[in-house]
């Protein structure tokens, strides 16, 4: 048995390392750690409500877009005007958020995932990278199976990825103001009224997008399944799956237990901190949250929590997304995803996997992109876009979403029209988690047992299998609430 | 040809300075990385955590041999949370040429620094201090930056050395005026016609715009390819280029009460 550490685990969000067992070549324990914290829920503790949508955006660059969307909801919830959104508003938020679903999606595979496949030297004999260059070098050994000729067409696609990923801000610019932390959705709608011009512009740049996730984007991910066909049976989770269900019935709400679909019933979310950094106590629903930070803590070995739903250890994201819709049988997607499971040659049956990973998250990519085509043009010029609103003293919300990493929720309470407190349980919270009571390993750590690691000095197996999960640490990390801290922040 | 090797450090940050960085139009992020940035002159990134094809043990022998080759660029992103992270930064220091604080968590620490600062967070120059570090130091702030304020600071360092500061160690060039100073929205002000919610007509200052506190040049320079910027789309200016923002500055929807 030889105990293996990596850290840091690069090419993510944030930081995270792995504790390894590894024996006769595979992996028999994992334990993924969040070494940092940022506290941001104790921070927005004692704020105006508002601020909650400025400042759970900085929970993350890479998907602050979700953290607005779902702040938004739960103050839309809190001040009642869940069903007051204009159309032009939920429209707009819904292509926000379209747009961060491609960012994400394009920077995970090629600029954060296809280093790990591709054999970067050949980058240099074809002249398009340099020879011992940053950040392209050093690269682990391992066994690239990439031919020449493929590896600089995935290197030329890196590339051409860069100005897409580029792209899709600037179009999420047009309604969103600037990106990162975007400025456009807020409670009770967003900031602009669409108009003919932007519509327009929208549109045309969203088609030179969809071009290149149908002809670039899917391939490519499939080009690297055709060389790596082992990988659709290395990283499986437990096989529980979840899903709040978002973007207007696009991505269906469920659990996914034992191979069986079920409805969702968000009051079985507890939070255990067995392993966390934090103070024990009971294990409580989200908005009833209560932590404190115990960073000694004999057997914590992180930062993050580990919520379960009914005791039970789910994955979120892409893959749950599409297993969720899948067993659903929504009518919204579920002809796509048979004639894609078809066309891709995936089987139903591997696709809980290091690829099914991959995989899922390109498709749903073209998904979203073809409904973005939908809702940019049923926008009505001019139309209303938000509704006014009055902060009431008292008042609960939740904002349920899914981000391109998976769930996210928010939960806030105001009193005296102040946050008493707010909860975020984010997507890596529930795929990075710990160990819990049970001993029952989170989603990562699952994934990672029965991994080969064919040479400890470079273990890119592992890596492959954290790194499909598309892991944000900076959002897992935040997630801290202290009961009876509402100190005022009024300076001025 | 001269190379002048980087390290880009990350602290308690949200990785949306590196993201903004991406998103440089001219010279775009292949340019920054591969081409001659200033003719005979190139940047190697040895270490960036957020895209580097290394991880693990081949990353961290990166930071460990950087002594090595004194004489980079060192870029923090993040602000300096108590403990190995700031321990990390601060071992990197000694050997670099100046520090480039990206950033507003870096520069001045910004939502990690915000009251109660739950992981005793500080920024650079803070740490640099309470250590009696005496290095150059360069201010970047923004949440996130603008990429152009990032490409045309290292752009200067390597053309005529480090751009003029000023006294918060921000390149005049990016931060030399105020926000309202040149906003397409300042007529209405003038006129005293305000907004009075989300999609109104008019000047954002009832909405709490922060414009007329903040420097920064967004009013001029745009964002993503010049396509829109925060005013201009019809939400108040938070005032993130501020060492003030966010607790100072708070309620962000509410109007600036400015003591004088």
């Amino acid at each position: 048995m030889k105990k293996l550490k990596i850290d840091p685990i690069t090419r993510i969000e944030g930081h995270l390392r792995l504790d390894l067992d590894v024996d006769n070549g595979k992996i028999v324990r994992a334990n993924a750690g969040g070494p940092m914290f940022r506290g941001i829920e104790m921070i927005l503790k004692g704020r105006h409500p508002l601020d909650a949508t400025r400042i759970t955006q900085r929970i993350c660059g890479v998907c602050p877009t979700s953290h607005s969307m779902a702040s938004a909801r739960c103050l839309d919830d809190a001040l009642g005007l869940s069903d007051k959104i204009p159309p032009n508003g939920i429209l707009i938020r819904n292509l926000l958020l379209g747009c961060n679903f491609i960012q994400s999606h394009v920077l995970h595979f090629y600029h954060l995932a296809a280093m790990d496949y591709v054999r970067l030297r050949s980058g240099v004999e074809a002249g398009v990278l340099k020879e011992e260059w940053g950040p392209f070098f050093p690269q682990h050994k391992a066994d690239y199976k990439p031919g020449k000729e493929e590896t600089l067409h995935l290197l030329q696609d890196y590339i051409k990825a860069l100005d897409i990923r580029r792209q899709a801000h600037e179009l999420l610019a047009i309604f969103g103001g600037k990106m990162p932390h975007q400025m456009g959705i807020v409670a009770g709608g967003v900031t602009m009224k669409p108009s003919a011009d932007k519509i327009a512009d929208f549109h045309f740049r969203l088609l030179r997008i969809k071009d290149f996730i149908e002809n670039s984007y899917i391939p490519d991910v499939l080009l690297v399944a055709g060389c790596y066909p082992e990988y659709w049976k290395i990283g499986a989770s437990a096989g529980e799956f979840l899903s709040y269900g978002a973007l207007d019935g696009l991505f269906a709400a469920g659990i996914v237990k034992e191979g069986k679909i079920e409805n969702l019933n968000t009051k079985e979310i507890t939070e255990s901190v067995k392993h966390s950094r934090f103070k024990d106590g009971e294990n409580k629903h989200p908005s009833e949250g209560e932590t404190e930070p115990q960073p000694e803590k004999e057997g914590a070995y992180s930062w993050v929590k580990s919520p379960r739903y009914n005791g039970l250890s789910c994955e979120v994201g892409p893959l749950a997304r599409l297993m969720v819709n899948y067993l659903s049988r929504n009518p919204a997607v579920i002809g796509d995803i048979e004639k894609f499971l078809k066309d891709s040659g995936a089987k139903a049956e591997n696709l809980n996997s290091v690829l099914g990973r991959h995989a899922a998250r390109a498709f749903e990519t073209l998904l979203v992109v073809r409904e973005m085509e939908k809702w940019i043009l049923a926008l009505e010029p001019g139309g209303e876009a938000a509704v006014d609103y009055k902060i009431p003293a008292d008042g609960e919300g939740v904002g349920l979403t899914e981000a391109p990493r998976g769930a996210l929720g928010h939960w806030i309470k105001i009193k005296d029209s102040i946050i008493e407190n707010y909860q975020c349980v984010v997507p890596t919270t529930w795929n990075a988690s710990p160990r819990d009571e049970s001993e029952q390993p989170g989603p990562i750590e699952k994934a990672l047992e029965g991994c080969p690691v064919a040479d400890t000095d470079n273990p890119v197996e592992p890596l492959r299998v954290v790194r499909s999960f598309d892991p944000c640490l900076a959002c897992a990390v935040h997630l801290i609430g202290r009961k009876g801290n509402s100190e005022k922040f009024r300076v001025l | 040809m001269a190379t002048i090797n980087v390290i880009w450090y990350a602290g308690a940050s949200c990785s949306g300075c590196s993201v903004s960085v991406l998103n440089s139009v001219s010279p775009d992020i292949k340019e920054i990385l591969l081409a001659e940035l200033v003719p005979g002159k190139s940047i190697n990134l040895l270490f960036q955590p957020t895209v580097m094809a290394a991880g693990g043990e081949l990353a961290a022998k990166i930071l460990e041999d950087a002594p090595k080759t004194p004489g980079y660029v060192l870029i923090m992103e993040g602000a300096l949370p108590k403990g190995e992270i700031s321990e990390g930064f601060c071992k990197l220091v000694p050997d670099c040429m100046a520090v480039i604080a990206l950033g507003s968590c870096a520069a001045f620490g910004n939502i990690p620094k915000a009251s109660p600062n739950p992981s005793g967070s500080v920024s650079v120059g803070d740490c640099f201090r309470e250590n009696k570090i005496e290095k150059p130091l360069i201010n970047i702030p923004g949440c996130p930056p603008h990429p152009d304020w990032f490409a045309g600071t290292v752009f200067h360092i390597l053309y005529k050395g480090i751009p003029e500061l000023d006294s918060l160690n921000r390149p005049k060039l990016f931060y030399g005026g105020l926000i309202h100073e040149n906003c397409e929205r300042r007529p209405y002000f003038d006129k005293g016609k305000f907004a009075k919610k989300f999609t109104d007509e008019g000047c954002l200052f009832e909405l709490g715009c922060k414009g007329p506190y903040t420097n920064a040049d967004c009013s001029i320079r745009s964002w993503n390819n010049k396509t829109n910027w925060c005013i201009q789309n019809g939400h108040p200016c938070i005032g993130c280029t501020e060492p003030e923002f966010p607790d100072v500055l708070s309620p962000l929807y509410e109007p600036l009460k400015l003591k004088k």
